[in-house]
C-alpha cells in the first residue's frame, strides 16, 4: 500500500487533539527525528490512519476509529509541540 | 456573564460535519469537476487547505475522503476540483452522480501546513502533479486576488494536454502578470506543435522553471506520492532549503 501524508490525517488527528495539527512538530521516540506531522508518512485507508517516521518508518501514532469514538496509540512518539 | 459563558463551551471541540448544498458543477477536464458549494457555516480558509467529504450509504457504510479546496479565500463561494477515480468510493459520486440541489456531508477547513497567504510573500514556486494542482490553484488565485506581486510560477505535469486542470486561467494569469509564468509538462501524448516539455519532471527541469536556490522560494509540491518524493528529491538535489519545501501526497493515483 502506497502511503499518503500527514496533510491526509488533518482530520482526524483534529478529533484527537482539538487542534490543527500538520504543522506541529514531532519528534520520533524510536531514531530521534524531527519533522511537521505533516511530514509523517500516512496510512489511511483503515477505519483510522497509521502515522510512520519519515526517516525510519517507525509507527508514530495510530488511531483507529471505533463505534463510539477512537483508540489513540502513540507510544512511538518522544514529543509534539503544540 | 463570559464565565458562565465559558464554563458552559465543551472542553473538547472537534470540527462538526456540516451538510453543504451543491449550487453548481462545472465540468473541469473529461474526468473532473468542480464543485460549487453553499456552506452557510464556512468559517473562511487559507489557500492550501482541504475539506473532508463523508458519503453514508443506505446500510450506514461510511466512506471519508479529504478534496483540497480550489476557490481562494477572497471568493464568494467554496469550490472544490474533484478527479474521478474509476474505482473510487467517493469520487465517482462527487463527479457523475451528485447535481444541483443535492446534499453532501461536509467538515473543513482542514491542515494548516500546506497552505500560503500572501502576507508571507514570495518567490513562490509551485509544482502539480495532476490534480495536485488545485490547491496551488487556490494559492495563485489567492495571489491574484490580493494584488500579492510576489513573482510566481508554476509547473504542472499530466499525461495529455486534455487532463491539465484550469489550462485557460493559468495562461489567463500568467499573460496578465508579468511576474507569473506557467509552464506544462505533458509525460504521455502532445498535442502537434507543442512547444512546452514533453517529458516527466525531473531536475534539469526544475532548475530551468524553478528560482535558483539563493532566492529561497516557497516551494509547494503536491501530486502522488511517487511524483512528490521525485520533485522534491531533485529539488533538495538542487540546493533548494528543504525547510521551504512543503509537500503534500494522495497516493498512487488520487485520493
Amino acid at each position: 500500500m502506497v502511503h499518503v501524508d500527514g496533510n491526509a490525517a488533518a482530520g482526524i488527528l483534529r478529533e484527537v487533539f482539538a487542534a490543527e495539527m500538520t504543522a506541529a512538530a514531532c519528534v520520533c521516540g524510536h531514531c530521534g527525528a524531527g519533522f511537521a506531522l505533516a511530514e509523517t508518512h500516512a496510512y489511511v485507508r483503515a477505519p483510522g490512519v497509521v502515522l510512520r517516521c519519515p526517516d525510519c518508518s517507525g509507527v508514530l501514532l495510530r488511531i483507529l476509529r471505533l463505534r463510539e469514538g477512537l483508540s489513540v496509540e502513540m507510544r512511538g512518539v518522544a514529543r509534539i509541540e503544540i | 456573564m463570559s464565565n458562565a459563558t465559558a464554563a458552559t463551551e465543551p472542553l473538547h471541540t472537534p470540527l462538526a460535519w456540516q451538510a453543504v448544498e451543491l449550487v453548481e458543477k462545472l465540468p473541469a477536464t473529461a474526468r473532473a469537476a468542480t464543485l460549487v458549494l453553499r456552506a452557510p457555516a464556512w468559517p473562511g480558509h487559507r489557500a492550501g487547505q482541504h475539506v473532508d467529504i463523508r458519503l453514508t450509504a443506505e446500510d450506514g457504510y461510511q466512506a471519508e475522503r479529504s478534496y483540497s479546496i480550489a476557490s481562494t479565500p477572497e471568493d464568494a463561494a467554496l469550490s472544490l476540483t474533484v478527479e474521478r477515480l474509476p474505482d473510487g468510493e467517493v469520487s465517482p459520486y462527487l463527479v457523475d452522480e451528485l447535481r444541483p440541489g443535492d446534499l453532501i456531508e461536509l467538515r473543513g477547513p482542514i491542515g494548516g501546513w500546506f497552505t500560503w497567504s500572501s502576507e508571507e510573500g514570495g518567490p513562490l514556486l509551485l509544482v502539480a502533479g495532476g490534480s495536485g494542482l488545485v490547491p496551488l490553484m487556490a494559492m495563485l488565485r489567492h495571489r491574484a486576488a490580493t494584488d500579492s506581486r510576489a513573482p510566481a510560477r508554476v509547473l504542472v505535469s499530466a499525461s495529455a494536454i486534455d487532463d491539465v486542470l484550469y489550462r485557460e486561467e493559468l495562461d489567463a494569469l500568467a499573460a496578465a502578470d508579468d511576474a507569473v509564468e506557467a509552464h506544462i509538462a505533458l509525460t504521455r501524448r502532445q498535442p502537434p506543435g507543442w512547444t512546452g516539455f514533453a517529458r516527466r519532471v525531473d531536475a534539469p527541469m526544475l532548475a530551468e522553471v524553478g528560482f535558483a536556490p539563493d532566492a529561497r522560494p516557497r516551494v509547494f509540491v503536491c501530486g502522488p506520492t511517487g511524483f512528490v518524493e521525485s520533485a522534491s528529491s531533485a529539488l533538495v538535489g538542487l540546493g533548494h532549503d528543504p525547510s521551504l519545501i512543503k509537500t503534500e501526497r494522495f497516493g498512487p493515483t488520487g485520493a
